[in-house]
């Protein structure tokens, strides 16, 4: 279990926090969402979560930040790597750059942790197939797509088998059947009890995966619960986030003066072309 | 107005002997609006990187305005086509937000007066009006990302290509985005963009073209590649259409890519 404690965060020589105030938690098995417009603090909770900022980006930080019941600062960073993980936005960021193929940036994380030969063959292997990117497994990493690298990059998180996970933006370069890969990921992951923390624009994307979502302005929780509750919220719009397909043909529907009883029929099935 | 085609055009990457690009043949007419879209690695980057001589064809011929890009160099063609990439920090690094949209429209040999109405007019154009003396590392990843475009946008280039115009903005970015592309359109300049959002493409674009492995596989308007005919073609490289159109023909109303004319539709049978 991941929480935090009433935590402000200020980066050095901001004028500003960009964090106030926040409490929340991050129960084992649980993916909860994180949104908000852009510059609320949303990459910046995801630091904070996983034990980057204050301890690498610098910064000052108050309140308690614990991790599956520990002070987050009083844990090596060993400590803290081997249970949490994080992805950033851009995997140029992510990808060590020390690596010649892609095989060997996904095992560079749980060679790092010390884990066994054998594991680390059968974690790397393990994520490559959930990604679906074996077929990259002797490229340079360098020279991929973006979206190749951030399924790389993700991959790479995977075979380290954090017991929690933070990703800030995972899928943003990611086209749709890679979103989707990405879900089912996380939705595996939190099947085996691991626990998720995920800042996304993508809304439906969070609708389909999500138990809560909370939502960031000016570095404050301004909304937060089920993530049915959260992301069909009127207000949601008004902080500049984008709502689901559903939510906003609904809403438009309303305001048209449709009684949408046929609407919802049709929105009660799947929603794919399969 | 100007014309972008390209005629046979193969792209074989030397390393691995990837064919990025396998006979493309594509007629973009001036002032035209038109959303790429496909799966990582279907080519579409690589294409729009003909357009502005940053790769040359293995075999067939670009044109620009009617002109084989062969014969062009690419200080040539910027003055004709603007790229904004993907990742604004491949192209951003001066140390003011002025400054880096200045850049473009100076290279161009803009100066005085015209110069800073350029500059103004892309900087309002995105938002970024009151952060002219910003280091541009000093505002987030989603406003820097506006500010190459900006500084695109304000070389005035007749035709504009846009690489993932919408990764990492927020509901008010990709308006932003939006009403630039509409400006961009109403003033007669030629757009091209590659977006992964297909809600948005159907919303911002009057034609769709559609990759797979290096060909296109479709190319028509929101309501013909999203409509149901196409939707086979569109798994085949796991796209799915807009729910709009999904909804619209599980209820009969025919072809709707876009959510307003989804909630039109339904109107016109909740009132015959």
């Amino acid at each position: 279990m991941l929480t935090l404690e009433n935590v402000s965060y200020r980066y050095a020589g901001a004028l500003r926090p960009s964090l106030r105030e926040v409490t929340m938690t991050l129960r084992d098995g649980e993916i909860v969402g994180v949104v908000g417009p852009s510059e609320a603090g949303k990459s910046t909770l995801c630091l904070v979560a996983a034990g980057l900022a204050p301890r690498t980006v610098g910064g000052s930080l108050t309140g308690r930040t614990l991790l599956d019941g520990a002070e987050s600062m009083s844990l090596a960073m060993y400590e803290m790597a081997a249970r949490i993980g994080i992805g950033f936005e851009n995997p140029g960021t992510q990808l060590s750059g020390v690596t010649v193929t892609v095989y060997e940036e996904v095992a560079f994380g749980p060679m790092n942790l010390g884990v066994a030969r054998g594991e680390v063959v059968a974690r790397t292997e393990a994520a490559l197939r959930t990604l679906h990117i074996e077929d990259l497994s002797a490229r340079d990493p360098a020279r991929l797509s973006g979206g190749q690298q951030q399924l790389v990059a993700i991959a790479g998180l995977l075979a380290m088998a954090p017991a929690h996970l933070v990703l800030d933006e995972p899928t943003a370069q990611l086209d749709p059947a890679g979103t989707q890969l990405v879900s089912a990921a996380i939705t595996t992951l939190a099947r085996s009890g691991r626990s998720i923390l995920i800042a996304e624009h993508k809304t439906d994307l969070l609708a389909s995966v999500c138990d809560r979502v909370v939502a960031l302005e000016s570095g404050r929780v301004v909304l937060e619960g089920a993530a049915g509750a959260v992301l069909g919220d009127p207000r949601l719009r008004e902080l500049g986030v984008s709502e689901p397909s559903a939510i906003r043909i609904r809403r438009l529907a309303a305001e048209s003066g449709l009684r949408s009883g046929i609407l919802e029929e049709a929105l009660a099935a799947p929603a794919t072309s399969l | 107005m100007i014309e972008l085609a390209l005629e046979a055009v193969t792209h074989v990457y030397p390393v691995g002997k990837v064919h990025a690009l396998d006979g493309i043949d594509l007629r973009i007419a001036g002032g035209e609006r038109v959303a790429l879209i496909g799966q990582n690695g279907s080519g579409k980057s690589t294409l729009v990187r003909h357009l502005n001589g940053l790769l040359r064809p293995t075999s067939g011929r670009v044109l620009v305005a009617g002109a084989d890009v062969r014969h062009a160099t690419v200080a040539q063609l910027a003055h004709t086509v603007g790229l904004v990439f993907q990742d604004p920090d491949r192209q951003i690094f001066a140390g003011t937000v002025r400054a880096e949209v200045e850049y473009g429209p100076r290279n161009l040999g803009l100066r005085g007066p015209a110069l800073r109405a350029a500059v103004d007019d892309a900087l309002a154009a995105v938002g970024l009006e009151h952060e002219e003396k910003t280091n541009p590392y000093d505002l987030g990843a989603s406003r820097r990302k506006l500010l190459a475009l900006a500084s695109v946008l304000a070389m005035g280039t007749p035709a504009l290509v846009l690489d993932e115009p919408t990764t990492g903005q927020d509901e008010r970015g990709v308006e932003r985005v939006r009403s630039v592309i509409d400006a961009v359109h109403a003033a007669g300049r030629t757009l091209v963009a590659i977006s992964h959002d297909m809600r948005f493409v159907a919303e911002a674009f009057d034609r769709i073209v559609v990759m797979r492995a290096g060909r296109i596989i479709a190319d028509g308007t929101p309501a013909i590649v999203f409509g149901s005919d196409s939707w086979e073609t569109l798994r085949s490289t796991y796209l799915e259409p807009p729910l709009a159109a999904l909804l619209g023909a599980r209820l009969g109303l025919g072809s709707t890519p876009t959510d307003a004319s989804l909630v039109t539709a339904l109107g016109a049978t909740a009132s015959s």
